[in-house]
């Protein structure tokens, strides 16, 4: 249970996917300009995290792995399958948004078939298939389900806190005179690397 | 072999490596852009995978562009792309160890990397194959040289070396006060020196500045 907590807050603050590794830019820039709707994708990507990732965990222990059903070293192929799983589920999940709970799919529609290329999402899987490998005293390590579900819930919960920190920044920041060439792009890309440096004080955390 | 190089295709060749540039101006492909870039040598080795993986996908998604299901496209394009991206990698793997490890999970990223889907759903999916292999190879190279760019940067200042040459680590510029700037090789410096790519070229081209 401590290694769950731990797995959780460092993958929160620590490895954030947007400030440590940059990882989701693309829909995070795209996405950012209100509140509410960067609290739509924040979310879809939780979801759609918190599904993959225990399912390409189990995909790469029990079958890729060298001790898997298959009886040998697979892993090779680990790029086509997480990408195909990632695609799959995607699309079952909108499915089962849309015929469960039409609210929820009206708010995030636009978002979910985006999400099965969104780099967060695939990133997750490959930092995890890196991380399996580690010594099961690493704070890093992943070596169970549990762990794949925290390390996934805390990676979404820490790019759904940057997509809605930079969007609030954004809207405020309409109001303020910023130098044509740095318009939009430019002046974003600087408020990321502010944010970024100031997550940076949380690298020296030891849970 | 005139048709071949014809003003147009030379178009669809050199605009993103200038003012249509993939990373800067349609905003495609920033977070292996970001990550790759501490040193010059993984920047280059990333910024080549991606172009040939980019022009080598145009092409086969453009040759069975009329056999694709619309609804499936999506999920063809990832696996022909998966397979690409794969068969980098495993050569990086046996030719390149060093750089691959260096590389770590974004040359799997390179599947998601926003250039490759991009490209393939407004290029390749309504353009003949020799089109798509240049407007591949174009934007590919575009995005290379916005690497080469921040990791130039980066490691000059960041770590006073070229490629691992050294260029500032003497005595002399130390004893003058001189001194490398390790926030450089964070990653957050990364952005602000995109941002200052950026600036330049708006400033430069009037027409690309946003209200």
């Amino acid at each position: 249970m401590e290694h769950f907590f731990s797995l959780l807050v460092r993958s929160i603050f620590v490895d954030n996917m947007i400030f440590a590794f940059f990882l989701g830019m693309c829909s995070y820039l795209a996405v950012s300009k209100n509140v509410k709707t960067a609290m739509g994708l924040g979310i879809a990507v939780i979801f759609v995290l918190v599904v993959t990732l225990p399912v390409n965990y189990l995909l790469q222990t029990k079958v890729l792995g060298a001790d898997g059903i298959l009886g040998m070293d697979l892993s090779f192929l680990s790029f086509i399958l997480f990408i195909a799983v990632i695609a799959g589920i995607v699309q079952l999940v909108e499915m089962a948004v849309e015929r469960f709970s039409p609210s929820l799919y009206a708010s995030l529609g636009i978002f979910l078939p985006l999400i099965a290329v969104n780099c967060a999402i695939m990133g997750g899987s490959l930092f995890m298939q890196q991380r399996i490998n580690l010594a099961p005293s690493d704070p890093k390590y992943i070596g169970s389900v549990m762990d794949a579900i925290s390390y996934a819930l805390g990676s979404g919960i820490g790019w759904l806190l940057a997509i809605v920190g930079l969007a609030a920044i954004r809207e405020k920041m309409a109001y303020s005179d910023v130098p044509k060439p740095l318009r939009g792009l430019g002046i974003t890309f600087i408020v990321v690397g502010l944010m970024a440096i100031a997550f940076m004080c949380f690298s020296g955390l030891n849970i | 072999m005139g048709q071949l190089f014809s003003a147009k295709n030379k178009d669809v060749l050199a605009s993103p490596i200038g003012i249509n540039n993939p990373v800067t101006v349609q905003v495609l492909g920033i977070c292996s852009a970001l990550a790759v870039t501490a040193k010059l040598e993984p920047a280059v080795v990333m910024g080549l995978s991606v172009t040939i993986i980019t022009a080598f996908s145009n092409v086969v998604i453009s040759l069975i562009r009329k056999t694709i299901p619309n609804r499936i496209r999506i999920i063809v394009q990832l696996v022909v792309v998966a397979a690409l991206v794969t068969i980098v990698s495993e050569l990086l793997k046996a030719f390149a160890y060093d750089v691959s490890v260096q590389l770590s999970v974004y040359i799997g990223l390179i599947i998601t990397n926003c250039i490759l889907m991009g490209r393939l759903e407004a290029f390749a999916m309504s353009n003949g194959p020799w089109e798509s292999c240049l407007d591949g190879i174009g934007n590919g190279l575009g995005y290379a040289k916005i690497l080469v760019l921040v990791a130039f940067f980066r490691e000059l200042l960041g770590s006073g070396s070229l490629f691992g040459f050294n260029i500032l680590n003497y005595d002399a510029l130390k004893e003058m006060g001189y001194m490398n700037n390790g926030l450089m090789l964070m990653p957050p410096m990364a952005l602000i020196i995109v941002a200052c790519l950026i600036w330049y070229q708006r400033a430069k081209h009037k027409e690309l500045q946003e209200d």
